[in-house]
């Protein structure tokens, strides 16, 4: 079983390597989306203000700042939680307004800066606490964001075409042939696609790393662990869309389906933390979520095995959930 | 008698509109190279690929060794569809060397590139062969396990002549190594010069079968007189005579070869053009099945 997934593993990588256009793409893509993300997030701050009042709700009427415009004031009655929140950059300043009042601010956030200006202005006696904890920048925050997106494409469409392309020109069909059963091809597939995926990511972990410099608290192994994890459970969803299907249009449309709400709701790009209920509900079906709230944990928050163990055991069954269903749903040739 | 290496019994394949294998029986002892024979849609690729155990039969069942299709089936089979593509970017080395490792035993790579007369070709991009150096290769995947039974499935179709006739020498090579060979062709020529037996199928049915000279003695007592379509006026065909009409000529069957020259010679028929020759599986092929291929 061994010798013959290796085998179908090894023509598969030369086939994928050979492939210059494809590898060069492949390549391509998410450093050209690191750059693209750095233009358009890397200029002046937004307009908007986002401040973290500690309370169980928002009273206007309680005090002067926060009558403030162009301030969005969200009640956020954890300390902890909205000092965590006040070091990744998705709050710009926390403050408790009872008496003494007292505010946060991230030294390392130019909207912090202002906003602390703003608070003094409205209520000068208002006593700066110290933040504890490294600053993390935005691009810190983004950084898992972009490793994540580019193991979702490369997971998904990477696997999907090529399966669907091998089935419509007859190649499946005459492995069907063969002693070589649905699991080991399915297995070799996903084995093949994860060490061109962790190559690529290395690259860009180190290259990104070297050229931006971004904030690591946790360990690697376990982010590597993570990450390779998270490719499985992508993998897999990608091998069960094109278990059957026999048109690239078709795998396409299902794939973008697949591709635009997680890239929209799993948090890529911007923090769900303040949607409603249900679309974080939905969100956390996602794969991609799970990986990229364990990955910005241990990234970001140096969390350790236990406390991304969660995010761990539902990719390990969800990666089962769908290799089973494809291995049961493959079809070797078109019906 | 020796025990068969494949029986096909009853084998029935149903689509919702049509019903491609309306009950086939057959056996194969081993290595006798087998031609099933018959125009398109005749049923031939459905009833290989149900015994190569790629197409579940609706009802019927292949028996490989007197057991069902297993796992040693799968190891002891060798494969050519009608049409397969390879893996792209890859080599015929690698190629072949691919489908050598899901097989727990068989030939090196290099005596398959041997046998296979494809030992210049070997670093070559597969995607660059000619037809010719495609099927060959092709016929190396199928050899790579050394398999006790080798499928065929219109294997020279498209070729140039050439090419096909390197292609019946491989096969009759592999034929001398006493492997069973199951063959479905368009080409009579081919199937008489392979095939120790066959059988023509029409509408999803055997329809007549044994070895091809048999079959030939069964059918026809007669010679074959064939004409340019031009040099055979209206008149003529009023003759008493077993006149057969295909696309460019005339075929008269007859046991009276001088009774009927002297007939056409009486109704002026120019002879000029006459070709006598004895009756090939390709007009017995007609004979049973019919002038027109069916889609």
């Amino acid at each position: 079983m061994i010798r013959r997934l290796l085998s179908v593993w090894h023509a598969r990588n030369l086939e994928f390597l050979r492939d210059r256009g494809t590898l060069l793409f492949t390549l391509f893509l998410p450093i050209a989306l690191v750059v693209g993300m750095g233009f358009v997030f890397g200029g002046p701050p937004r307009p908007l203000f986002k401040v973290g009042v500690l309370a169980e709700r928002i009273d206007k009427g309680s005090h002067p700042f926060l009558r403030e415009q162009y301030m969005e004031f969200v009640a956020t009655p954890d300390e902890t939680a909205a000092l965590r929140k006040l070091t990744h950059q998705t709050l710009d300043l926390v403050v408790d307004l009872r008496s003494p009042a007292r505010y946060w601010v991230n030294t390392d956030s130019p909207k912090g800066y202002i906003v602390e200006k703003l608070l003094l202005a409205a209520a000068p006696d208002a006593q700066r606490q110290p933040v504890t904890g490294v600053a993390v920048r935005f691009v810190d925050w983004l950084f898992p964001g972009i490793l994540g997106m580019n193991l979702m494409f490369s997971c998904l469409f990477g696997v999907g075409y090529v399966v669907v392309r091998y089935r419509k020109s007859g190649f499946l069909k005459r492995l069907h042939a063969t002693p070589l059963s649905a699991f080991e091809f399915l297995g070799a597939q996903v084995l093949s696609r994860l060490a061109i995926i962790l190559t690529v990511t290395t690259i860009l972990y180190v290259g990104i790393g070297t050229i931006i410099g971004f904030h690591s608290a946790g360990n690697v192994a376990l982010l590597a662990l993570l990450l390779v994890m998270g490719a499985l459970s992508l993998i897999a969803l990608g091998l069960t869309v094109a278990a059957r299907f026999s048109s690239e249009e078709l795998v396409g449309g299902v794939l973008n389906v697949l591709t635009w709400p997680m890239m929209l709701l799993s948090g890529v790009w911007f923090s769900l933390e303040d949607s409603p209920r249900w679309v974080q509900w939905v969100a956390h079906v996602f794969p991609l979520t799970q990986v990229l709230d364990a990955a910005r944990a241990v990234m970001l928050d140096g969390a350790g095995l236990a406390q991304i163990a969660p995010q761990l055991l539902y990719l390990a069954a969800t990666t089962l959930a769908f290799l089973a269903f494809g291995a049961w749903s493959f079809r070797w040739r078109i019906d | 008698m020796s025990t068969p290496i494949l029986e096909v019994r009853d084998l029935v394949k149903q689509y919702p509109a049509t019903t491609a294998v309306a009950g086939v029986s057959f056996s194969v002892p081993p290595g006798m190279c087998f031609g099933l024979l018959g125009p398109n849609g005749a049923g031939k690729t459905t009833t290989i690929e149900i015994m190569e155990g790629i197409l579940p039969a609706t009802s019927g069942e292949v028996r490989y060794r007197g057991e069902a299709q297993g796992p040693r089936f799968r190891e002891e089979a060798g494969i050519l569809f009608q049409k397969t593509a390879l893996q792209d970017f890859l080599t015929v080395r690698q190629s072949i060397a691919l489908f050598r490792g899901l097989y727990s035993s068989g030939l090196s790579v290099d005596e398959v590139l041997k046998v296979c007369a494809l030992e210049a070709l070997a670093g070559r991009d597969s995607r660059k062969l000619s037809g010719g150096q495609q099927q060959r290769l092709l016929l190396a995947i199928a050899l790579v396990n050394d398999p006790a039974v080798l499928f065929l499935d219109e294997p020279t179709t498209g070729l140039d002549p050439q090419a096909r006739r390197n292609f019946w020498e491989l096969v009759q090579s592999i034929k001398a190594r006493h492997k069973t060979i199951i063959l479905t062709t368009h080409y009579m020529e081919e199937a008489e010069l392979l095939c120790d037996e066959v059988a023509i199928m029409d509408r999803g049915r055997i329809v007549a079968q044994g070895p091809p000279q048999r079959l030939l003695r069964e059918h026809f007592a007669e010679v074959l007189l064939e004409l340019p379509r031009q040099d055979f006026p209206q008149a003529a065909r009023a003759l008493p005579l077993k006149v057969l009409e295909a696309s460019d000529r005339i075929e008269i069957t007859t046991q009276d070869l001088e009774g009927t020259l002297r007939t056409l010679l009486a109704a002026h028929v120019p002879l000029t053009n006459l070709r006598i020759r004895p009756a090939n599986l390709e007009d017995l092929f007609l004979a049973l099945t019919g002038k027109e291929l069916r889609p």
